[in-house]
């Protein structure tokens, strides 16, 4: 605190140190010397309960000392730490630079690791296995919330390890992923083609990957496919990268290949998110990961 | 000779402290009049120190959605497994970004820091996860992350904000020193009518500590 007025950095003072005065007198005034050789005629309190009486023997000097001490401590402390109002203490403590004191002495201790990885190509990580357990502890602490402890994903988070990628699977692409994010866009097309036109490019989305689909349907379907889709996922369904656009004829599906899933895909679309982590880990960390990420597939 | 203290025998002395623990409705006063100095030191100043009542730069009062989701947050007992109070420690700045603090929650009534962490802080969870990571998450937890132990929140897909009085809390809020205008409150209502309540709490828990840029 260093922004109090001077009303209420002089109440702090006062109230503090006029309690800490108060208790010293208190203890002052009602300190009494006795020695042994004290003759007093009745040493009891005057209580008695049942024929037991209690005696009103002097409090034991440590006892005393003690309160002194913390007297003496909570003195030494004010003086030292910040307390007293405005006042910052001999040591200008604060737990803002206290923190900002051990994020140093971590820089000290990490930044040359991770500016030795930063500067180390991704088959060179991949290489170094002390390097891919850093990169393996980064993911668990950061990734595995959505693409799961194992990078398997769920249903509307990729899988990492099935080299099925949607914006690309080198690890420059993993790398720009993890530092930018990605936003998914598939359109919403229930209302522009209409529930039967949802079920028959439904059924031909599902006729590429070579499932069962009705082929009356589908081949209704082929027709709405190269007029809508084909932009985005290519007139063969093999996908695009660069759009983050899925291909449609490996059986692999973020959001499930149940007809009815596919269905409800085309209608109400879908807009997975990658979040940025650029500013989260900087640029050196998701390196590393980017080089995990990529030898998970790799070792497959 | 060692210094010695006790309580002074009976007419040894002049101190009246039997009168006082002979008195528990006197002592009791007095107990409360000694701890009154600790309060008195420690709470009225920060009332008037800048450090703990001026806004950061670009701290908005929550928009009427976000104001509904908080209350959805609150309901549903959150705050008693999440905290929103980074604590200056590395190995919390390191977890969940820039430690909290005093100027973001001015115009939280009441403030939910929260004490006690079953589920992690989430002082800054927006925009860390994306929405949908949150709907899968909010309706079952178990089924983005196996381990959770979080209770699963369907019901919030299905109910809807019909009947807002989103406008009489902003109107309570600008009371006590939230600094919404006219306009916002006039067309609270309107903004949160119809929406679902996992709409809302996601509009909340997004924005939650993004004032900060400085994330480390």
């Amino acid at each position: 605190m260093s922004s109090l007025s001077s009303f209420w950095h002089w109440w702090i003072i006062i109230l503090t140190l006029g309690c800490i005065a108060g208790t010293w007198l208190l203890l002052k005034l009602n300190q009494v010397s006795v020695k042994p050789a004290d003759n007093i005629d009745d040493p009891t309190t005057g209580h008695e309960y049942d024929g037991i009486q209690e005696y009103n023997n002097p409090l034991p000097s440590w006892w005393y000392w003690m309160f002194i001490l913390t007297i003496v401590f909570a003195l030494a402390y004010l003086i030292l730490y910040p307390g007293l109002g405005n006042f910052k203490g001999y040591l200008n403590w604060t737990s803002a630079g206290q923190w900002q004191a051990e994020q140093d002495q971590a820089t000290i201790e990490y930044a040359p690791i991770f500016e030795r990885y930063g500067a180390m190509s991704f088959d060179e990580l991949k290489a170094d296995p002390e390097a891919l357990k850093t990169g393996q502890r980064l993911f668990a602490n950061n990734c595995s919330i959505c693409h799961g402890s194992a990078a398997t994903g769920s249903v509307g988070f990729p899988n990492l390890r099935d080299n099925d990628w949607l914006y690309g699977g080198t690890p420059e692409a993993i790398e720009t992923s993890i530092l930018k994010g990605r936003q998914g866009q598939m359109m919403a097309w229930g209302a522009v083609i209409g529930e039967d036109g949802v079920k028959q490019t439904a059924a031909y989305v599902a006729s590429l990957s070579g499932m069962k689909a009705d082929a009356e349907l589908a081949e209704k379907g082929k027709t709405t496919f190269a007029t809508m889709c084909i932009a985005c996922h290519g007139p063969d369904g093999k996908g695009n990268q660069l759009l983050g656009a899925p291909n449609l004829t490996d059986k692999i599906w973020l959001y499930g290949g149940s007809p009815n899933k596919i269905e409800e895909t085309i209608r109400s679309g879908r807009f997975g998110q990658m979040p940025a982590h650029e500013e989260l880990l900087g640029k050196e960390k998701i390196h590393v990961l980017a080089a995990y990420i990529s030898s998970l597939s790799s070792q497959q | 000779m060692p210094l010695l203290s006790r309580m002074p025998l009976r007419g040894e002395h002049n101190m009246n402290h039997e009168i006082v623990e002979k008195n528990i409705g006197l002592m009791i006063v007095l107990v409360i009049v000694a701890i009154s100095f600790g309060t008195l030191v420690q709470i009225p100043p920060l009332f008037f120190d800048k450090a703990t009542t001026e806004p950061v730069k670009g701290l908005k009062p929550h928009s009427a959605l976000e104001l509904e989701g908080r209350d959805i947050y609150i309901r549903e007992g959150c705050h008693v497994c999440h905290t929103q109070m980074i604590r200056p420690f590395r190995a919390e700045t390191e977890r969940y970004g820039h430690y909290s603090v005093a100027g973001e929650s001015i115009y939280e009534h009441p403030f939910l820091w929260g004490s006690k962490r079953t589920g992690p802080d989430i002082a800054r969870v927006g925009g860390r996860y994306s929405d949908d990571w949150h709907r899968a998450h909010m309706f079952n937890p178990r089924d983005v992350v196996p381990e959770s132990n979080m209770p699963a929140f369907p019901w919030l897909f299905d109910n809807t904000i019909d009947d807002p009085i989103t406008d009489k809390k902003m109107t309570a809020l600008r009371a006590v020193g939230v600094p919404y205008t006219d306009e916002q409150i006039r067309t609270a209502n309107d903004q949160v009518r119809g929406k679902t309540e996992i709409d809302a709490l996601l509009a909340y828990l997004q924005n939650l500590g993004t004032v900060l840029k400085d994330k480390r």
